[in-house]
């Protein structure tokens, strides 16, 4: 043949190469990390990390509702239950020791579930750089599965506020230092018998609520748990739950505003 | 007008099949014993061009780079899984007798060759029947979820112009599944960086440098840059030309450039008049219609297709009795009824609407009534079988066919002309093959249901891969032209002027006008019936309207940037010469066979009157510079295997 | 078949990826209801070139619901308004007379905009290239019908294969992830018996290269709603379970290294 040059992977053309062809695209090996690490790496695993953890004050919620119903049998029945739990698996523990790890446990969960949404909501921000210029018509998103990060940071807000109010006692106090967190029962009708207090209380409550109707049903989805024998039951559960929190944690300020604990 | 007919003639020098000399059952083993190899190490040594990503092309591609072939892919859509492949919906053939029906590769092969009216090479056809069992084999290790029973084991359904249940099917969408099969073999070829993509990129010329096809020039679709490849070899995989009607069930951008750009480099283009015309669609609604939905030929299992028996029955079709409607298909071909092939399944349902018995608000149809078979299955039988395509009409033509019957008429669907090809699947140009619809060779003038998908990937897994190697062994280690070539920057300087020329134009008619305008002429006279007066009459109107074409166009944007109207103003200049041409095939065939149906030769109850003893062969044309020009070759059809018989459904 | 008359159209015009864009207002005087939404398109464009003005670019093919190339945000939904239905077999007759329709490009970072309506979704082919795929070279299969398979599970499979590739997914996902794509086409090789030699290493491979490219999923559902194929966020669920079973399988008795 008369011609010379065999063909090559870089063509000679600089045009060609202008828009290159696509090749290679799985070649690139990724460095080995410790697996749970890897598995935080990528979004899939931080929405484990997001359901496994939500799961974790899932039940703290639930537990501290319970608890304070305790609030209905009279200022001994719940000041002596805020004592049991100072003498959880006492004396196996020492005093405080168990609600110590409970609560470094519960922080740590509201931590990564504090990571793992900030960083998605990055990642997420990201996917879409540019908006839609024109009105969205959304189909089966909700008022609760689009407004997750609204009543999340509402909720964490609330919960600085309810640490400081009944268990630093910061905004909780008459006077100077005469606040007394063994003395639960004082402390709520105190707290509670301030209107505006109650109402954002209450208002917290229903965020919590609206929170966890997506989040509880979420949890199933992000975990993989599906099953033709149970999804139909995933959407009650989820409803069930927040309801059940939200009522039993409304009806404390109500109780108290209506004169029925106090 | 000039007219060349050979018919008759032996056949051009050119035009030799090269299939081994022995008996047809025993030729794809004697080539594959005989055919020279590539050494494996050696295979990287060689660059191949595969144009085109359907199932043809995505099989091919994958192969060759699994074999270890530098492969490079190109496709004109944003990804390969687009490629019209993707919209067969009824199924696969393969002999493979799970139904302990009668099937063999000897039926099959039969079949085919019956189907396609006898105007087929024996050789290419057995090749298909025989490698028809593989490709199943292949596509279910490959993931493909073809329909099962109950037990597990692979269902099968019967299409039209087979008495065997051989059909495999994925719901009724075959096609995408097994096209989603081969673009995943080379998805993972090019993860591997066996296969290099380009998409959004169309090939604009061929190159021949010494006789030797040395590579393609495309256009980047999304920069307008004109680009040259080279490579040892190169495989187009383009798809068929039936987009020359307009209105056609192709998909919008199917089109015969990149055939056509290498046939105007020397590859001849055989028999393009053999077009099949489906006759299960649903009828042209209004003018704005851009295309024509199928319905898979299937539904003809279990629909009945009939018109009414008087003229001009407006009633609505529930209130027609039974006595007064008319099963044309049952009625004349007992045996196959609702089944008989499309090609005559269309001639009767065009016979029924001219004869004024034509349904649906333009009167453009007939029906195809499922009431017989949801009474007789239930509805949630017929649901399960075809669910997808009832709401898919439901769509289209707003009305429910579980409730009335569906109103269907024939459309251009397939092109069994193409390439001419050996039985290497090579072109008259060395080194440049087509393979799939792009070329001619396996279904004569009529392809039978389900044999596309068969045919396509048979050429792509089980055929080039092993006939590609017998041209490239030679070449091991010789030089071949590179980018440099003179003939390689004039093909890049024709192809840029055409382009700017299109734009230079700046005349008063969109190019979507001007194919309208070529559709219907070429389907008004070169369609489902021919006569020697309508192609007269076409090849006297094509040139001038090509001519107006070529002073009228308007091209609106640039060259620069993603611009679909220029793009197909370049397509429909290349539909324009290619129906030149179809109609001269037509013209010069004096026969009635299969998809080419000849006013003229019809016995006395309208059936097709081929005429084996002028015309049992391949017509393949050579470009001249002038498609009114071109010169008509042929390459005799000997059939040593079948006994020419005429072609009977009754 | 009767006529529509003024439709207005809203529609994005930008020139290229780097290029600013915006909404340009046409009128389509009168339009067969019988007309696709995307003839709709081919009258406006015949109507511009007319005029001398270049055509909208918009992707299609087709244009009978399963190449997956037509995309467009219609009125604030992914291919329109009617559930299941690809923008190609949306039909005029779902619109009224002097409607005001807008059209916007589908937007997400993984899917750059080409021109106009038009944009580049090859991130999915980045996917399925990375582990999408059941490693069977040619020619080494054995019999088609060696593996039974229940036909419950091949229609489970076939369910999650029919994803057409569109994009809608991401496109209505308010994250703009592509977790139903990928799921699907996890799930169709997945459930599969030929799928099970590759499963954790495929659902690694490709969930992690979706990562590179889409947002993330927080359930809300739209992709489904969006999806022309309805496919079910359950395949979303089965994907989820499956990585999780990827990082904690035991590598040396399955498929990862």
């Amino acid at each position: 043949m008369a011609d010379t040059q065999a063909p090559t992977i870089t063509s000679a053309n600089p045009a060609a190469n202008r828009r290159g062809p696509v090749t290679g695209t799985a070649a690139a090996k990724k460095r080995k990390k410790f697996f749970l690490l890897d598995l935080y790496g990528t979004a899939v695993g931080k929405k484990y990390v997001m359901a496994l953890t939500g799961i974790a004050m899932m039940g703290f919620v639930l537990a501290h509702m319970i608890g304070n119903l305790k609030m209905y049998l009279g200022e001994e029945d719940i000041n002596h239950y805020a004592e049991f739990l100072t003498r959880l698996a006492y004396p196996l523990a020492p005093e405080n020791v168990v609600l110590w790890i409970m609560r470094a446990g519960l922080l740590g969960a509201l931590l990564l579930h504090l990571h793992a949404a900030y960083s998605l909501t990055v990642m997420n921000r990201q996917a879409r750089a540019v908006k839609y210029q024109s009105a969205r018509d959304y189909q089966i998103a909700n008022f609760a599965s689009r407004t997750m990060r609204l009543t999340g940071i509402t909720v964490l807000l609330f919960i600085v506020w309810h640490l400081l109010d009944f268990t630093f006692g910061v905004t909780n106090t008459l006077g100077d230092g005469d606040f007394d967190k063994h003395q639960v029962y004082d402390n709520i009708v105190r707290s509670f018998e301030r209107v505006p207090v109650s109402v954002f209380y209450i208002l917290a409550n229903l965020a919590l609520g609206v929170h966890l109707y997506h989040g509880a049903w979420s949890i199933f989805q992000s975990l993989g748990w599906n099953s033709p024998r149970f999804n139909q039951w995933r959407r009650m559960f989820a409803t069930a739950f927040a309801a059940i929190v939200v009522v039993g944690n409304v009806s404390f300020p109500v109780a108290v505003l209506a004169g029925i604990v106090g | 007008m000039s007219t060349t007919t050979i018919a008759g003639l032996p056949g051009s020098e050119k035009l030799q099949s090269k299939a081994p000399n022995v008996a047809v059952p025993e030729m794809w083993e004697t080539f594959k014993s005989d055919m020279k190899l590539v050494n494996p190490n050696n295979k990287r040594k060689f660059k191949i061009i595969v144009v085109g990503t359907g199932l043809a092309g995505a099989s091919a591609a994958a192969t060759l780079a699994e074999l270890g072939y530098q492969v490079d892919a190109f496709t004109f859509h944003d990804s390969p899984r687009r490629a019209h492949s993707i919209a067969a919906q009824g199924g696969i053939n393969a002999a493979k007798n799970y139904k302990g029906d009668g099937d063999s590769i000897h039926r099959l092969f039969y079949d085919t060759i019956k189907g396609g009216d006898f105007r087929a090479r024996e050789s290419n056809v057995h090749r298909l029947a025989e490698v028809s069992v593989d490709i199943i084999d292949q596509m279910v290790a490959q993931g493909v979820p073809f329909a099962r029973e109950y037990g597990g084991l692979l269902d099968n359904r019967s299409f039209g112009g087979a008495q065997v249940s051989r059909t495999f099917y994925a719901r009724g969408q075959t096609g995408q599944q097994l096209l989603i099969g081969a673009y995943q073999q080379m998805a993972r070829q090019i993860g591997l960086g066996n296969v290099r993509l380009w998409n959004r990129t169309e090939l604009v010329d061929t190159v021949t440098v010494d006789g030797r096809c040395a590579g393609i020039v495309t256009r980047d679709l999304m920069t307008g840059d004109i680009v040259s490849h080279a490579a040892h070899a190169v495989v187009l995989c383009t798809g068929g030309y039936g987009n020359v009607f307009f209105l056609s069930t192709n998909a919008m951008a199917c089109n015969v450039t990149a055939a056509w750009r290498a046939h105007r480099r020397g590859a001849y283009f055989a028999n393009p008049c053999y077009t099949q015309i489906h006759p299960t669609c649903i009828p042209q609604a209004d003018d704005t219609q851009s295309k024509l939905t199928l319905m898979s030929e299937s539904l003809r299992n279990d629909g009945r297709v009939w018109v009414p028996k008087a003229v001009g029955d407006e009633r609505a079709p529930a209130d027609i009795p039974e006595d007064e409607r008319d099963y044309y298909l049952e009625r004349l071909y007992p045996s196959f009824g609702n089944l008989a092939p499309r090609d005559i399944s269309s001639r009767a349902a065009k016979r029924a609407v001219d004869s004024g018995r034509g349904v649906g608000p333009l009167k453009n149809g007939v029906y195809l009534d499922f009431s017989a078979a949801i009474g007789r299955l239930g509805k949630d039988v017929v649901e399960e079988r075809y669910g997808n395509l009832f709401e898919m009409y439901e769509r289209i033509a707003g009305e429910d066919p579980y409730s009335t019957p569906m109103r269907i008429y024939p459309a251009s669907h397939y092109t069994m002309g193409g390439l001419w090809v050996d039985y290497e699947l090579m072109t008259s140009i060395p080194g440049l093959y087509a393979a799939g619809e792009a070329n001619f060779s396996d279904h004569g003038a009529n392809r039978l249901g389900a044999s596309a998908l068969m045919q396509g990937l048979s050429d792509g897994y089980f055929v080039l891969p092993y006939t590609i190697g017998n041209y490239l062994a030679p070449l091991l280690n010789k030089p071949v032209p590179g980018v440099d070539h003179p003939e390689f920057k004039a093909a890049e300087a024709a192809a840029r002027q055409r382009y700017q020329g299109y734009l230079d134009v700046k005349g008063t008619r969109s190019p979507d006008f001007f194919h309208r305008e070529l559709g219907k002429i070429i389907w008004d006279y070169c369609g489902m019936e021919r006569t020697e007066q309508g192609l007269e009459k076409a090849l006297s109107e094509l040139p001038a309207l090509y001519e107006e074409f070529q002073k009228d166009l308007r091209v609106t944007g640039d060259g620069a940037s993603t611009n679909q109207t220029l793009e197909k103003a370049g397509r429909v200049d290349d539909f324009f010469q290619l129906g030149m041409l179809m109609c001269r095939d037509a013209l010069e065939r004096k026969e009635s066979c299969g998809g080419h149906f000849r006013a003229e030769y019809q016995d006395d109850e309208g059936e097709a009157k081929r005429d084996d003893e002028n015309f049992a062969h391949v017509a393949a044309w050579e470009w001249t510079g002038d498609p009114m020009q071109s010169i008509r070759n042929v390459e005799p059809l000997d059939f040593t295997t079948v006994h020419l018989a005429t072609r009977s459904y009754k | 078949m009767s006529h529509l008359s003024d439709i207005k159209l809203k529609i994005w015009r930008q020139a290229g990826p780097d290029q600013g864009g915006r909404f340009e207002s046409y009128l389509i005087p009168s339009i067969s209801d019988e007309a696709s939404f995307l003839e709709m398109l081919d009258v406006l464009n015949e109507q511009l070139i007319n005029e001398g003005r270049e055509a909208v670019v918009f992707d299609h093919d087709c244009r009978e619901g399963i190449c997956g190339t037509c995309s467009l945000m219609i009125d604030g939904q992914a291919h329109g308004p009617q559930r299941g239905t690809a923008t190609c077999q949306l039909h005029m007759r779902k619109f009224q007379s002097g409607a005001e329709i807008v059209i916007e490009p589908w937007r997400a970072s993984a899917f750059p905009i080409i021109k106009d309506l038009m944009v580049d979704r090859a991130a999915f082919d980045r996917i399925v290239e990375s582990g999408g795929f059941i490693t069977a070279e040619t020619g080494g299969a054995p019999d088609a019908n060696l593996i039974p398979i229940p036909k419950p599970v091949a229609d489970a499979s076939m369910d999650a294969a029919a994803c057409i590739g569109c994009g809608a997914c991401v496109a209505a996902c308010p994250n703009g992830a592509a977790n139903l794509f990928t799921a699907a086409k996890v799930a169709h090789l997945s459930l599969l018996p030929q799928g099970q030699p590759e499963r954790y290493k495929r659902v690694e491979a490709m969930v992690e290269t979706m990562d590179e490219y889409f947002g993330s999923c927080t359930n809300h559902g739209e992709c489904e709603a969006a999806c022309p194929k309805e496919i079910s966020i359950d395949v979303i669920a089965l994907m989820h379970q499956d990585y999780r079973k990827a990082k904690f399988a035991n590598r040396k008795t399955l498929s990862r290294s």
